[in-house]
């Protein structure tokens, strides 16, 4: 396609009601809707990276002896407590504080 | 002076869009369109269009990819009808939506099933309310000549939405006439400046969510989804106002005046009306004229744009007549008769006096609408100023 000449962008002249464009971007991690959050027992966890292969937001870290999930970004599925082969996540309901 | 040419609807429209000057095309062929979607394809290979064409595996990817180019600043060009339409119906609903001024001529054919691949404005009426603006054209000079008035419409500050150019399968796709090529300066100098999508532009210098989730309970989700409806209605009634002035520009111009909303064809000292929509009208004007000779005050109502619906030019050409015989060319199966006439009864609730309105169908799958079909059209609505108004739609080709 050939260039377009494009004149500065001025937000002023567009009326508010026109169509959803957001210029202005805020910040919202899928970790903000959580309802419950994995939580390791560090003494079953083998480190054998069942969860870390399964979580569909890969948030889940490695640590020195475990995996854990990253909770800015777990969204609080549940598919590693249900995936772990030695049932050591267990989902804990989150209360506000 | 421009060229004569002589040329079929679809050609026309090609040429119309050659005029426009388009950034981007795509097209993917379906009968009645076909020929237009090869048209475009020579054009551009021939360096009379000089825009991108992209070949795309189906029509939801063409009005996709077109979705993409206008968000990034281009004039976009396609076509479809019938089952084409039908598979773009996704990106043809947020299409309005989103504000983008594209172009897409429908070439209208009837609704499947059963098996057709023949006129009817089936595929058009059907998409009546998806924000898109709808404008039905009589000949091949007015596709043409529509085609690029439509960019002028769509691109206008005031309305930025879609402009459907409709034409009739078979009868106006494929029907020769004389077409004058207007000269390209001087449509550059209708168009003037190109600035399309002044609003978006995507780029990657100012990031942006487009279409970004708008709604939900709680929050300034839904009045925010509100102020954007009411901003789309705004810009409907904002075109009424602008196809008028486009088509008067035009005229002047060009020396072609089209009525923009509703055309009113020997109405003034009128008794009763007949409405068309498409290129029935032609048809539907000669039996006008033939009964005039035999002395009935019959007149014609023609309505070019059917959305935004053309409340005030439809109401003032009813408030001129006693009696009204509305002919589509599909079907409300809700109402038992035809989406023009079921709109025009809405009209009619704003007249001071009732007035009898009769339904008829005629030209589903191809069939011709003939002035004998007009005849009759004429005969049942005069009957009604004496009482006789049928129960129900009369089906004008039920016994050809």
């Amino acid at each position: 396609m050939r260039q377009q000449a494009r004149k500065p962008f001025d937000k002023s002249k567009i009326p508010q009601d026109l169509c959803p464009i957001a210029t202005e971007l805020s910040e919202l991690k899928t970790g903000d809707w959580r309802a419950e959050r994995p939580v390791v027992d560090r003494d079953k966890c083998v480190k054998c990276a069942t969860c870390w292969l399964y979580c569909p937001t890969q948030c889940v870290e490695e640590k020195p002896t475990w995996f854990e999930a990253g909770l800015e970004i777990c969204k609080g599925c549940g598919v590693c407590a249900q995936e772990c082969p030695h049932q050591a996540i267990a989902m804990v309901e989150e209360v506000e504080e | 002076m421009g060229k004569i040419l002589v040329c079929d609807g679809n050609e026309a429209a090609a040429w119309g869009v050659a005029r426009s000057k388009p950034d981007m095309v795509a097209v993917f062929p379906i009968t009645p369109q076909s020929s237009l979607a090869e048209y475009i394809s020579q054009f551009v290979a021939d360096g009379v269009i000089k825009a991108d064409l992209m070949d795309v595996e189906g029509e939801h990817s063409v009005l996709s990819v077109l979705q993409g180019a206008c968000l990034a600043g281009a004039r976009t060009y396609t076509a479809s009808c019938g089952q084409g339409l039908a598979f773009m119906f996704e990106p043809y609903f947020r299409s309005a939506p989103l504000r983008l001024p594209l172009v897409m001529s429908i070439v209208t054919r009837d609704g499947i099933t059963p098996q057709s691949v023949w006129g009817g404005q089936q595929d058009a009426m059907t998409v009546r309310e998806t924000g898109w603006i709808h404008m039905y054209c009589e000949t091949c000079q007015e596709i043409l000549d529509t085609v690029i008035m439509a960019y002028r419409i769509a691109e206008n500050r005031d309305v930025m939405l879609p402009v459907n150019v409709n034409h009739d399968g078979n009868y106006l796709s494929y029907g020769v006439e004389k077409v004058e090529l207007p000269e390209e300066e001087e449509v550059d100098a209708f168009m003037g400046e190109k600035n399309t999508n002044w609003h978006v532009a995507l780029d990657p210098d100012r990031p942006m969510g487009v279409d970004p989730l708008t709604g939900g309970a709680g929050g300034v989700g839904p009045s925010l989804f509100v102020s954007y409806r009411k901003g789309h209605c705004k810009g409907m009634q904002n075109a009424l106002r602008v196809i008028t002035e486009v088509h008067e520009e035009w005229g002047e111009r060009f020396g072609r005046y089209y009525a923009p909303l509703v055309e009113e064809y020997r109405l003034d000292d009128a008794d009763y009306a007949i409405v068309t929509i498409g290129s029935m009208s032609g048809a539907g004007k000669d039996a006008v004229d033939a009964a005039r000779e035999e002395g009935e005050k019959v007149g014609l109502i023609k309505i070019k744009t059917f959305r935004p619906f053309p409340l005030q030019a439809l109401r003032d050409a009813l408030a001129k007549v006693k009696a009204v015989g509305v002919v589509d060319r599909s079907v409300s199966f809700a109402w038992n008769s035809g989406p023009v006439y079921q709109e025009l009864l809405s009209a009619l609730y704003f007249l001071d006096n009732r007035i009898p309105a009769v339904s008829f169908i005629g030209g589903l799958a191809g069939a011709d609408i003939t002035i004998d079909h007009f005849k009759r059209v004429i005969d049942t609505t005069a009957r009604t100023l004496q009482g006789e108004v049928p129960s129900e739609c009369i089906w004008l080709n039920e016994n050809d």
